[in-house]
Protein backbone atom coordinates (compact mmCIF):
# COMPACT_ATOMS: atom_id res chain seq x y z
CA UNK A 1 0.00 0.00 0.00
CA UNK A 2 2.92 2.39 0.34
CA UNK A 3 3.62 2.54 -3.04
CA UNK A 4 -0.15 3.35 -3.66
CA UNK A 5 -0.25 6.79 -6.09
CA UNK A 6 -3.23 8.08 -7.15
CA UNK A 7 -4.43 8.66 -10.48
CA UNK A 8 -2.50 8.45 -13.73
CA UNK A 9 0.30 10.51 -12.68
CA UNK A 10 3.22 9.50 -14.82
CA UNK A 11 6.38 10.89 -13.71
CA UNK A 12 8.53 11.73 -16.42
CA UNK A 13 11.05 14.96 -17.90
CA UNK A 14 8.98 16.35 -20.34
CA UNK A 15 7.75 19.91 -21.54
CA UNK A 16 4.46 18.90 -20.74
CA UNK A 17 5.44 17.70 -17.08
CA UNK A 18 6.89 21.31 -16.74
CA UNK A 19 4.24 23.07 -18.04
CA UNK A 20 1.68 25.61 -15.55
CA UNK A 21 -1.01 23.29 -14.79
CA UNK A 22 -3.09 26.24 -15.46
CA UNK A 23 -1.54 26.22 -19.11
CA UNK A 24 -2.26 22.64 -19.56
CA UNK A 25 -6.11 23.10 -18.06
CA UNK A 26 -6.62 25.74 -21.00
CA UNK A 27 -4.72 23.52 -23.25
CA UNK A 28 -7.06 20.58 -22.95
CA UNK A 29 -10.44 22.63 -22.87
CA UNK A 30 -9.07 23.92 -26.48
CA UNK A 31 -7.78 20.65 -27.52
CA UNK A 32 -11.34 19.03 -27.06
CA UNK A 33 -13.20 22.02 -28.65
CA UNK A 34 -10.58 21.21 -31.48
CA UNK A 35 -11.50 17.69 -31.62
CA UNK A 36 -15.71 18.55 -31.94
CA UNK A 37 -14.09 21.39 -34.62
CA UNK A 38 -13.19 18.65 -37.22
CA UNK A 39 -15.37 18.10 -40.10
CA UNK A 40 -13.86 16.16 -42.81
CA UNK A 41 -11.36 13.74 -43.14
CA UNK A 42 -8.01 16.16 -43.32
CA UNK A 43 -9.26 17.80 -40.01
CA UNK A 44 -9.33 13.99 -38.64
CA UNK A 45 -6.36 12.98 -40.09
CA UNK A 46 -4.69 16.02 -38.36
CA UNK A 47 -6.10 15.26 -35.05
CA UNK A 48 -5.20 11.62 -35.24
CA UNK A 49 -1.66 12.45 -36.47
CA UNK A 50 -1.85 15.30 -33.16
CA UNK A 51 -2.74 12.73 -30.55
CA UNK A 52 0.32 11.13 -31.32
CA UNK A 53 2.23 13.76 -31.50
CA UNK A 54 1.38 15.00 -27.91
CA UNK A 55 2.36 11.24 -26.61
CA UNK A 56 6.02 11.56 -28.35
CA UNK A 57 6.11 15.33 -26.72
CA UNK A 58 4.96 13.76 -23.33
CA UNK A 59 7.58 10.98 -23.28
CA UNK A 60 4.91 8.83 -22.04
CA UNK A 61 5.14 4.93 -23.21
CA UNK A 62 2.34 4.42 -25.40
CA UNK A 63 1.77 1.05 -23.78
CA UNK A 64 0.39 3.05 -20.35
CA UNK A 65 -1.38 6.00 -22.53
CA UNK A 66 -3.19 3.06 -24.41
CA UNK A 67 -4.49 1.31 -21.00
CA UNK A 68 -6.94 4.24 -20.22
CA UNK A 69 -8.20 3.78 -23.95
CA UNK A 70 -8.63 0.06 -23.25
CA UNK A 71 -11.36 1.08 -20.37
CA UNK A 72 -13.42 3.06 -23.03
CA UNK A 73 -13.19 0.22 -25.77
CA UNK A 74 -16.84 -0.36 -25.21
CA UNK A 75 -18.11 2.75 -25.96
CA UNK A 76 -16.23 3.29 -28.09
CA UNK A 77 -17.00 0.00 -30.54
CA UNK A 78 -20.62 0.88 -29.27
CA UNK A 79 -20.34 4.45 -30.98
CA UNK A 80 -18.44 3.29 -34.01
CA UNK A 81 -21.30 0.25 -34.67
CA UNK A 82 -23.87 2.42 -34.23
CA UNK A 83 -23.08 4.94 -36.58
CA UNK A 84 -22.00 2.69 -39.36
CA UNK A 85 -25.82 1.23 -39.33
CA UNK A 86 -27.49 4.59 -38.52
CA UNK A 87 -26.49 6.94 -40.94
CA UNK A 88 -28.18 7.16 -44.22
CA UNK A 89 -26.60 8.82 -47.28
CA UNK A 90 -29.30 11.03 -48.83
CA UNK A 91 -26.91 12.62 -51.32
CA UNK A 92 -27.98 11.39 -54.85
CA UNK A 93 -27.16 8.32 -56.45
CA UNK A 94 -25.53 6.93 -53.14
CA UNK A 95 -25.20 3.23 -53.14
CA UNK A 96 -25.51 1.28 -50.00
CA UNK A 97 -22.28 -0.89 -49.59
CA UNK A 98 -23.97 -3.38 -48.48
CA UNK A 99 -27.63 -4.59 -48.16
CA UNK A 100 -29.59 -6.95 -46.80
CA UNK A 101 -33.43 -7.37 -44.82
CA UNK A 102 -33.17 -3.69 -43.08
CA UNK A 103 -29.77 -2.96 -42.80
CA UNK A 104 -27.93 -0.91 -45.31
CA UNK A 105 -24.08 0.43 -44.60
CA UNK A 106 -23.44 3.40 -46.69
CA UNK A 107 -19.49 4.68 -47.04
CA UNK A 108 -20.40 7.83 -45.35
CA UNK A 109 -21.72 5.77 -42.47
CA UNK A 110 -18.20 3.76 -42.48
CA UNK A 111 -16.41 7.15 -42.85
CA UNK A 112 -18.40 8.81 -39.82
CA UNK A 113 -17.33 5.72 -37.23
CA UNK A 114 -13.70 6.00 -38.21
CA UNK A 115 -14.49 9.99 -37.46
CA UNK A 116 -15.86 9.19 -33.77
CA UNK A 117 -13.37 6.74 -32.80
CA UNK A 118 -10.44 9.32 -33.90
CA UNK A 119 -12.72 12.18 -31.56
CA UNK A 120 -13.28 9.78 -28.95
CA UNK A 121 -9.32 8.68 -29.10
CA UNK A 122 -8.06 12.10 -29.42
CA UNK A 123 -10.31 13.30 -26.36
CA UNK A 124 -9.05 10.98 -24.42
CA UNK A 125 -5.61 10.68 -24.90
CA UNK A 126 -5.70 14.66 -24.91
CA UNK A 127 -7.10 15.44 -21.79
CA UNK A 128 -4.94 12.40 -20.26
CA UNK A 129 -1.57 13.85 -21.64
CA UNK A 130 -2.26 17.25 -20.87
CA UNK A 131 -3.84 17.16 -16.96
CA UNK A 132 -3.66 13.18 -15.67
CA UNK A 133 -0.42 11.71 -16.93
CA UNK A 134 1.34 14.95 -16.51
CA UNK A 135 -0.11 16.60 -13.40
CA UNK A 136 -0.28 15.53 -10.05
CA UNK A 137 -3.46 15.96 -8.48
CA UNK A 138 -2.60 18.34 -6.42
CA UNK A 139 -1.02 20.78 -8.92
CA UNK A 140 -4.44 20.26 -10.66
CA UNK A 141 -6.43 21.40 -7.70
CA UNK A 142 -4.06 24.40 -7.69
CA UNK A 143 -4.74 25.12 -11.45
CA UNK A 144 -8.27 24.88 -10.84
CA UNK A 145 -8.65 27.20 -7.72
CA UNK A 146 -6.39 29.85 -9.70
CA UNK A 147 -8.31 29.71 -12.47
CA UNK A 148 -11.79 29.40 -11.15
CA UNK A 149 -11.12 31.83 -8.45
CA UNK A 150 -13.10 34.69 -10.39
CA UNK A 151 -16.53 32.70 -9.41
CA UNK A 152 -15.48 33.33 -5.77
CA UNK A 153 -17.13 37.19 -6.32
CA UNK A 154 -20.61 35.47 -7.13
CA UNK A 155 -20.20 33.63 -3.95
CA UNK A 156 -19.15 30.23 -5.43
CA UNK A 157 -17.22 28.75 -2.52
CA UNK A 158 -13.86 28.28 -4.61
CA UNK A 159 -11.20 28.13 -1.90
CA UNK A 160 -13.61 25.53 0.03
CA UNK A 161 -13.84 23.46 -2.80
CA UNK A 162 -9.88 23.27 -3.45
CA UNK A 163 -9.05 22.37 0.21
CA UNK A 164 -11.73 19.75 0.25
CA UNK A 165 -10.02 18.23 -3.13
CA UNK A 166 -6.59 18.42 -0.92
CA UNK A 167 -7.99 17.15 2.30
CA UNK A 168 -9.53 14.35 0.34
CA UNK A 169 -6.38 13.53 -1.61
CA UNK A 170 -4.04 13.99 1.64
CA UNK A 171 -6.67 10.93 3.57
CA UNK A 172 -7.41 8.85 0.49
CA UNK A 173 -4.06 7.00 1.70
CA UNK A 174 -4.53 6.76 5.26
CA UNK A 175 -8.01 5.38 4.74
CA UNK A 176 -6.98 2.65 2.31
CA UNK A 177 -4.47 1.61 4.66
CA UNK A 178 -6.38 1.64 7.69
CA UNK A 179 -9.49 -0.20 5.22
CA UNK A 180 -6.52 -2.90 4.85
CA UNK A 181 -6.03 -2.99 8.66
CA UNK A 182 -9.47 -3.19 9.80
CA UNK A 183 -9.98 -6.11 6.50
CA UNK A 184 -6.92 -8.18 8.07
CA UNK A 185 -8.17 -7.42 11.75
CA UNK A 186 -11.72 -9.25 10.89
CA UNK A 187 -10.02 -11.98 8.85
CA UNK A 188 -7.91 -12.51 12.09
CA UNK A 189 -12.02 -13.13 13.83
CA UNK A 190 -12.92 -15.42 10.78
CA UNK A 191 -14.28 -13.55 8.71
CA UNK A 192 -14.43 -14.02 4.64
CA UNK A 193 -15.10 -11.74 2.02
CA UNK A 194 -13.88 -14.32 -0.88
CA UNK A 195 -17.09 -17.16 -0.94
CA UNK A 196 -20.19 -17.56 -0.69
CA UNK A 197 -22.87 -15.82 -2.80
CA UNK A 198 -23.29 -12.07 -4.18
CA UNK A 199 -25.40 -10.80 -1.03
CA UNK A 200 -23.40 -12.47 1.28
CA UNK A 201 -19.65 -11.24 0.16
CA UNK A 202 -22.17 -7.59 0.62
CA UNK A 203 -22.55 -8.48 3.77
CA UNK A 204 -19.22 -9.67 5.10
CA UNK A 205 -18.40 -6.35 4.28
CA UNK A 206 -20.23 -4.66 6.50
CA UNK A 207 -18.07 -5.06 9.36
CA UNK A 208 -15.36 -3.57 7.33
CA UNK A 209 -17.42 -0.43 6.80
CA UNK A 210 -18.91 0.64 9.71
CA UNK A 211 -15.65 0.91 12.00
CA UNK A 212 -13.83 2.76 8.75
CA UNK A 213 -16.58 5.10 8.87
CA UNK A 214 -16.94 5.26 12.56
CA UNK A 215 -12.86 6.22 12.25
CA UNK A 216 -13.19 8.76 9.49
CA UNK A 217 -15.77 10.96 11.02
CA UNK A 218 -13.10 10.90 14.50
CA UNK A 219 -10.63 11.54 12.00
CA UNK A 220 -12.07 14.73 10.59
CA UNK A 221 -13.34 15.39 13.69
CA UNK A 222 -9.81 16.13 15.42
CA UNK A 223 -8.40 17.46 11.86
CA UNK A 224 -10.85 19.91 11.88
CA UNK A 225 -9.62 20.87 15.71
CA UNK A 226 -6.08 20.85 14.28
CA UNK A 227 -6.61 23.35 11.53
CA UNK A 228 -8.46 26.12 13.41
CA UNK A 229 -5.44 25.37 16.02
CA UNK A 230 -3.43 26.21 13.30
CA UNK A 231 -5.56 29.58 12.72
CA UNK A 232 -7.62 28.35 9.38
CA UNK A 233 -10.34 30.80 9.00
CA UNK A 234 -11.03 30.45 5.42
CA UNK A 235 -9.13 31.40 2.45
CA UNK A 236 -9.77 35.10 2.93
CA UNK A 237 -6.21 36.77 3.79
CA UNK A 238 -4.56 33.39 2.89
CA UNK A 239 -0.98 33.24 1.23
CA UNK A 240 0.06 30.45 -0.74
CA UNK A 241 3.52 28.62 -0.68
CA UNK A 242 3.43 27.81 -4.01
CA UNK A 243 2.84 30.81 -6.39
CA UNK A 244 2.22 29.28 -10.10
CA UNK A 245 3.82 31.51 -12.60
CA UNK A 246 2.95 31.35 -16.24
CA UNK A 247 6.92 30.85 -18.09
CA UNK A 248 7.57 31.31 -22.25
CA UNK A 249 6.71 27.40 -22.59
CA UNK A 250 3.11 28.12 -21.49
CA UNK A 251 2.44 31.14 -23.33
CA UNK A 252 3.70 28.83 -26.69
CA UNK A 253 2.11 25.41 -25.50
CA UNK A 254 -1.05 27.76 -26.28
CA UNK A 255 -0.10 29.51 -28.68
CA UNK A 256 0.27 25.89 -30.73
CA UNK A 257 -3.59 24.87 -29.70
CA UNK A 258 -4.66 28.32 -31.46
CA UNK A 259 -2.49 27.03 -34.38
CA UNK A 260 -3.56 23.79 -34.25
CA UNK A 261 -7.23 25.34 -33.82
CA UNK A 262 -6.64 27.54 -36.96
CA UNK A 263 -5.45 24.21 -39.23
CA UNK A 264 -8.35 22.14 -38.27
CA UNK A 265 -10.64 25.36 -39.31
CA UNK A 266 -8.88 25.80 -42.37
CA UNK A 267 -9.01 22.27 -43.32
CA UNK A 268 -12.74 22.44 -43.05
CA UNK A 269 -13.41 25.35 -44.65
CA UNK A 270 -11.33 23.84 -48.15
CA UNK A 271 -12.83 20.75 -47.54
CA UNK A 272 -16.06 22.63 -47.91
CA UNK A 273 -15.11 24.29 -50.72
CA UNK A 274 -13.75 21.57 -52.98
CA UNK A 275 -15.37 18.77 -51.49
CA UNK A 276 -13.13 16.73 -50.48
CA UNK A 277 -13.90 13.33 -49.40
CA UNK A 278 -16.64 13.05 -46.99
CA UNK A 279 -17.79 15.72 -44.81
CA UNK A 280 -19.49 15.12 -41.47
CA UNK B 1 11.77 38.03 31.15
CA UNK B 2 8.59 39.59 32.68
CA UNK B 3 7.52 38.66 36.61
CA UNK B 4 3.94 38.47 35.16
CA UNK B 5 3.47 34.59 33.86
CA UNK B 6 2.13 34.14 30.47
CA UNK B 7 -0.33 31.71 31.47
CA UNK B 8 -2.31 32.28 34.77
CA UNK B 9 -4.96 29.89 35.99
CA UNK B 10 -6.92 30.58 38.81
CA UNK B 11 -9.83 28.92 40.55
CA UNK B 12 -10.79 27.08 37.12
CA UNK B 13 -13.72 24.59 36.96
CA UNK B 14 -15.02 23.12 33.99
CA UNK B 15 -17.60 20.49 33.50
CA UNK B 16 -18.78 19.09 30.21
CA UNK B 17 -22.68 18.77 29.46
CA UNK B 18 -23.68 15.44 30.17
CA UNK B 19 -27.06 13.72 29.29
CA UNK B 20 -30.24 15.67 31.02
CA UNK B 21 -28.01 18.78 30.57
CA UNK B 22 -26.27 18.04 33.91
CA UNK B 23 -22.65 19.04 34.27
CA UNK B 24 -19.29 16.39 34.72
CA UNK B 25 -17.28 18.09 36.19
CA UNK B 26 -13.98 17.69 35.02
CA UNK B 27 -11.57 20.28 36.21
CA UNK B 28 -11.88 21.67 39.58
CA UNK B 29 -10.87 24.68 41.26
CA UNK B 30 -7.56 24.51 39.67
CA UNK B 31 -5.33 27.52 39.85
CA UNK B 32 -1.56 27.69 38.23
CA UNK B 33 1.32 29.78 36.93
CA UNK B 34 3.11 29.40 34.02
CA UNK B 35 5.81 31.49 33.05
CA UNK B 36 7.25 32.00 29.56
CA UNK B 37 10.39 29.71 28.79
CA UNK B 38 9.16 27.27 31.38
CA UNK B 39 9.34 23.32 30.79
CA UNK B 40 6.30 22.40 32.56
CA UNK B 41 4.89 18.62 32.06
CA UNK B 42 1.59 17.83 33.19
CA UNK B 43 0.50 14.23 34.37
CA UNK B 44 -2.15 12.33 35.05
CA UNK B 45 -4.21 9.46 34.50
CA UNK B 46 -7.02 8.53 32.09
CA UNK B 47 -9.57 11.26 32.59
CA UNK B 48 -7.70 13.73 35.28
CA UNK B 49 -8.89 16.24 32.85
CA UNK B 50 -5.48 17.19 31.34
CA UNK B 51 -6.73 17.20 28.15
CA UNK B 52 -9.06 19.66 28.74
CA UNK B 53 -7.15 21.86 30.00
CA UNK B 54 -5.22 21.80 27.17
CA UNK B 55 -8.25 22.40 25.07
CA UNK B 56 -9.55 25.49 27.05
CA UNK B 57 -6.01 27.37 26.83
CA UNK B 58 -5.79 26.92 22.86
CA UNK B 59 -9.75 27.69 22.82
CA UNK B 60 -11.03 24.76 20.96
CA UNK B 61 -13.67 23.58 23.49
CA UNK B 62 -16.98 24.98 21.62
CA UNK B 63 -19.01 24.82 25.07
CA UNK B 64 -18.29 27.16 27.98
CA UNK B 65 -21.88 26.05 29.87
CA UNK B 66 -19.98 24.95 33.32
CA UNK B 67 -17.07 27.08 32.68
CA UNK B 68 -15.44 28.82 35.63
CA UNK B 69 -12.63 30.99 36.82
CA UNK B 70 -10.05 32.93 34.83
CA UNK B 71 -7.44 31.73 32.14
CA UNK B 72 -5.22 34.95 31.02
CA UNK B 73 -3.22 34.31 28.03
CA UNK B 74 -0.30 36.79 28.12
CA UNK B 75 -2.41 39.24 30.14
CA UNK B 76 -5.69 38.16 27.86
CA UNK B 77 -8.60 36.65 29.23
CA UNK B 78 -9.72 33.76 26.94
CA UNK B 79 -12.93 32.55 28.69
CA UNK B 80 -14.12 35.74 27.66
CA UNK B 81 -17.16 35.72 25.54
CA UNK B 82 -16.26 39.09 23.50
CA UNK B 83 -12.79 38.17 22.66
CA UNK B 84 -13.05 38.98 18.42
CA UNK B 85 -11.91 37.26 15.67
CA UNK B 86 -8.18 38.38 16.11
CA UNK B 87 -7.51 37.73 19.48
CA UNK B 88 -8.78 34.75 18.82
CA UNK B 89 -6.52 34.11 15.59
CA UNK B 90 -3.42 36.12 17.91
CA UNK B 91 -3.99 33.38 20.35
CA UNK B 92 -3.63 30.70 18.27
CA UNK B 93 -0.63 32.04 16.57
CA UNK B 94 0.80 32.25 20.22
CA UNK B 95 0.16 28.70 21.99
CA UNK B 96 0.50 26.49 19.43
CA UNK B 97 -1.14 22.57 19.88
CA UNK B 98 0.43 19.34 18.58
CA UNK B 99 -2.27 16.52 19.12
CA UNK B 100 -1.77 13.10 19.49
CA UNK B 101 -2.41 11.17 16.55
CA UNK B 102 -0.02 12.53 13.86
CA UNK B 103 -1.93 11.58 10.75
CA UNK B 104 -5.18 13.55 11.96
CA UNK B 105 -3.52 17.23 11.34
CA UNK B 106 -1.52 17.16 8.49
CA UNK B 107 -3.68 18.59 6.01
CA UNK B 108 -1.85 18.76 2.79
CA UNK B 109 -0.34 15.92 1.10
CA UNK B 110 3.16 17.38 0.60
CA UNK B 111 5.33 17.96 3.60
CA UNK B 112 6.31 21.60 2.80
CA UNK B 113 3.15 22.81 1.95
CA UNK B 114 1.67 21.54 5.67
CA UNK B 115 4.71 23.43 7.36
CA UNK B 116 3.08 26.46 5.11
CA UNK B 117 -0.45 25.68 6.02
CA UNK B 118 -0.01 27.57 9.48
CA UNK B 119 1.45 30.88 8.23
CA UNK B 120 -0.61 31.00 4.95
CA UNK B 121 -3.57 30.90 7.11
CA UNK B 122 -1.90 34.52 9.04
CA UNK B 123 -0.88 35.62 5.66
CA UNK B 124 2.75 35.57 5.59
CA UNK B 125 4.10 36.82 2.29
CA UNK B 126 6.53 35.44 0.33
CA UNK B 127 9.58 35.59 0.61
CA UNK B 128 9.14 35.26 4.52
CA UNK B 129 6.75 32.35 3.82
CA UNK B 130 9.58 30.40 2.32
CA UNK B 131 11.95 31.49 5.00
CA UNK B 132 9.71 30.15 7.92
CA UNK B 133 8.88 27.06 6.15
CA UNK B 134 12.53 25.51 5.55
CA UNK B 135 13.93 27.12 8.82
CA UNK B 136 11.05 25.33 10.88
CA UNK B 137 12.27 21.85 8.85
CA UNK B 138 15.62 22.60 9.61
CA UNK B 139 14.51 22.81 13.65
CA UNK B 140 12.61 19.62 13.36
CA UNK B 141 15.10 18.49 11.56
CA UNK B 142 12.91 17.30 8.41
CA UNK B 143 14.56 19.46 5.63
CA UNK B 144 15.37 15.98 3.27
CA UNK B 145 11.64 15.31 3.36
CA UNK B 146 10.65 18.21 2.29
CA UNK B 147 8.87 17.43 -0.96
CA UNK B 148 7.62 13.89 0.44
CA UNK B 149 4.47 12.78 1.00
CA UNK B 150 3.10 12.66 4.58
CA UNK B 151 1.66 9.25 4.36
CA UNK B 152 4.84 7.81 3.50
CA UNK B 153 6.71 9.10 6.71
CA UNK B 154 7.12 7.35 10.07
CA UNK B 155 4.81 8.45 13.26
CA UNK B 156 7.89 10.28 14.59
CA UNK B 157 8.88 11.59 11.07
CA UNK B 158 4.63 13.01 10.97
CA UNK B 159 4.89 14.36 14.53
CA UNK B 160 7.80 16.07 13.54
CA UNK B 161 6.60 17.71 10.57
CA UNK B 162 3.29 18.56 12.53
CA UNK B 163 5.59 20.07 15.03
CA UNK B 164 7.39 22.32 12.34
CA UNK B 165 3.97 23.11 10.73
CA UNK B 166 3.48 25.06 14.57
CA UNK B 167 6.90 26.36 14.89
CA UNK B 168 6.41 28.11 11.48
CA UNK B 169 3.53 30.04 13.33
CA UNK B 170 6.60 31.27 15.67
CA UNK B 171 4.59 30.61 18.32
CA UNK B 172 5.61 31.36 22.11
CA UNK B 173 4.37 28.50 23.74
CA UNK B 174 3.66 25.32 22.80
CA UNK B 175 1.34 22.63 23.95
CA UNK B 176 1.88 18.85 23.53
CA UNK B 177 -1.43 16.65 24.19
CA UNK B 178 -0.13 13.51 24.58
CA UNK B 179 1.96 14.04 21.36
CA UNK B 180 4.17 11.07 22.13
CA UNK B 181 1.42 8.04 22.89
CA UNK B 182 1.10 7.18 19.52
CA UNK B 183 4.39 6.47 18.42
CA UNK B 184 7.16 4.02 18.68
CA UNK B 185 9.92 4.29 21.69
CA UNK B 186 12.31 5.59 18.39
CA UNK B 187 9.76 8.04 17.38
CA UNK B 188 9.04 9.09 20.80
CA UNK B 189 12.47 9.63 21.57
CA UNK B 190 12.93 11.78 17.99
CA UNK B 191 9.94 14.12 19.07
CA UNK B 192 10.88 14.29 22.84
CA UNK B 193 14.34 15.45 21.60
CA UNK B 194 12.61 18.27 19.33
CA UNK B 195 10.46 19.42 22.27
CA UNK B 196 13.11 19.56 24.16
CA UNK B 197 15.99 21.25 21.85
CA UNK B 198 12.78 24.12 20.84
CA UNK B 199 12.44 24.59 24.91
CA UNK B 200 16.14 25.29 25.35
CA UNK B 201 17.60 26.66 22.12
CA UNK B 202 14.60 28.77 21.01
CA UNK B 203 13.02 29.34 24.21
CA UNK B 204 9.56 28.19 23.64
CA UNK B 205 7.60 27.85 26.74
CA UNK B 206 6.13 24.25 26.89
CA UNK B 207 3.44 22.51 28.36
CA UNK B 208 3.14 18.71 27.73
CA UNK B 209 0.28 16.51 28.66
CA UNK B 210 1.29 12.86 28.74
CA UNK B 211 1.15 9.47 31.19
CA UNK B 212 4.88 8.80 30.90
CA UNK B 213 6.70 9.12 34.15
CA UNK B 214 10.01 8.78 32.31
CA UNK B 215 8.94 12.28 30.17
CA UNK B 216 7.94 14.06 33.48
CA UNK B 217 11.73 13.41 34.65
CA UNK B 218 12.97 15.78 31.78
CA UNK B 219 10.94 18.36 32.22
CA UNK B 220 12.19 21.44 34.29
CA UNK B 221 8.50 21.30 36.22
CA UNK B 222 6.12 18.45 36.99
CA UNK B 223 2.32 19.61 37.80
CA UNK B 224 0.16 16.30 38.68
CA UNK B 225 -3.43 16.14 38.03
CA UNK B 226 -5.85 14.16 39.76
CA UNK B 227 -9.87 13.88 39.23
CA UNK B 228 -9.43 16.94 38.17
CA UNK B 229 -7.05 18.82 41.17
CA UNK B 230 -4.12 19.83 41.59
CA UNK B 231 -2.27 17.42 43.19
CA UNK B 232 1.45 18.19 43.11
CA UNK B 233 3.64 20.27 41.34
CA UNK B 234 6.97 21.18 41.37
CA UNK B 235 10.60 20.00 40.21
CA UNK B 236 10.76 16.10 39.00
CA UNK B 237 12.59 15.26 41.90
CA UNK B 238 10.16 16.91 44.16
CA UNK B 239 7.47 15.18 42.88
CA UNK B 240 8.86 11.74 43.09
CA UNK B 241 9.47 11.43 45.98
CA UNK B 242 5.88 11.30 47.10
CA UNK B 243 5.17 8.24 45.32
CA UNK B 244 2.54 7.16 47.51
CA UNK B 245 0.63 9.96 46.41
CA UNK B 246 1.20 9.44 43.10
CA UNK B 247 0.27 6.13 43.10
CA UNK B 248 -2.92 6.85 44.61
CA UNK B 249 -3.45 9.48 41.81
CA UNK B 250 -2.77 5.91 39.31
CA UNK B 251 0.60 6.84 38.33
CA UNK B 252 3.81 4.65 38.93
CA UNK B 253 7.30 6.35 39.19
CA UNK B 254 9.79 6.68 36.45
CA UNK B 255 11.42 2.90 36.55
CA UNK B 256 14.66 4.59 37.84
CA UNK B 257 13.44 6.35 40.44
CA UNK B 258 11.31 3.20 41.57
CA UNK B 259 14.30 1.09 41.52
CA UNK B 260 16.49 3.13 43.54
CA UNK B 261 13.57 3.91 46.56
CA UNK B 262 13.63 0.39 46.78
CA UNK B 263 17.16 -0.14 46.99
CA UNK B 264 17.09 2.70 50.01
CA UNK B 265 14.64 0.32 51.96
CA UNK B 266 17.24 -2.06 51.16
CA UNK B 267 19.57 -0.23 53.22
CA UNK B 268 21.69 0.71 49.92
CA UNK B 269 22.54 4.45 50.47
CA UNK B 270 21.48 5.49 46.48
CA UNK B 271 21.26 8.95 46.94
CA UNK B 272 20.63 12.31 44.71
CA UNK B 273 18.06 13.28 42.27
CA UNK B 274 17.35 10.14 40.76
CA UNK B 275 15.19 10.90 37.98
CA UNK B 276 17.00 9.25 34.32
CA UNK B 277 18.38 5.99 34.22
CA UNK B 278 21.93 7.81 33.68
CA UNK B 279 21.69 9.37 37.03
CA UNK B 280 19.99 5.97 38.70
CA UNK B 281 23.35 4.25 37.24
CA UNK B 282 25.62 6.67 38.47
CA UNK B 283 24.44 6.85 41.95
CA UNK B 284 24.05 2.92 42.40
CA UNK B 285 27.96 3.27 41.14
CA UNK B 286 28.98 5.28 43.76
CA UNK B 287 26.85 3.56 46.46
CA UNK B 288 28.85 0.52 45.50
CA UNK B 289 31.88 2.15 46.18
CA UNK B 290 31.46 3.19 49.28
CA UNK B 291 30.14 0.19 50.58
Amino acid sequence: MKGFAFGQYYPANSVLHRMDPRAKVICAVAYIVASFLCKNTFSFVLLFVSAFALILISRIPLKVVLRSVRALIFIMAFTAVLNIFWIVDTAEGAVPLVEFWIIKIYTKGLYHAAFILVRILAMVIGTGLFLTYTTTPIALTDALESLLRPLAKIKVPVHAFAMMMTIALRFIPTIMEETEKIMSAQKARGADFTTGSLAKRAKALIPIIIPLFASAFRRADELATAMECRCYHGGEGRTKLRILRYHARDFLGMLWIILFIAAIVTLNILGARFGWLYTM
Amino acid sequence: MENKPFIHVQNLSYAYVGEDDRPIPVLKDLSLDIREGEYVVILGHNGSGKSTFAKLLNLVIDDYTYAEGTILVDGVDVMSPDLTDEEVLDLRKNVGMVFQNPDNQLVATVVEEDVAFGPENLGIPQPELRQRVDQALATVGMSAYAHHEPHRLSGGQKQRVAIAGIIAMKPRCMIFDESTAMLDPVGRREVLETIEKLNREEGITVISITHYMDEAARADRVIVLSDGKLLLDGTPGEVFTHSDTLRKAGLDLPQCTAVAQYLITKDLPVHGEINTPEQCAEAILNAWKKM
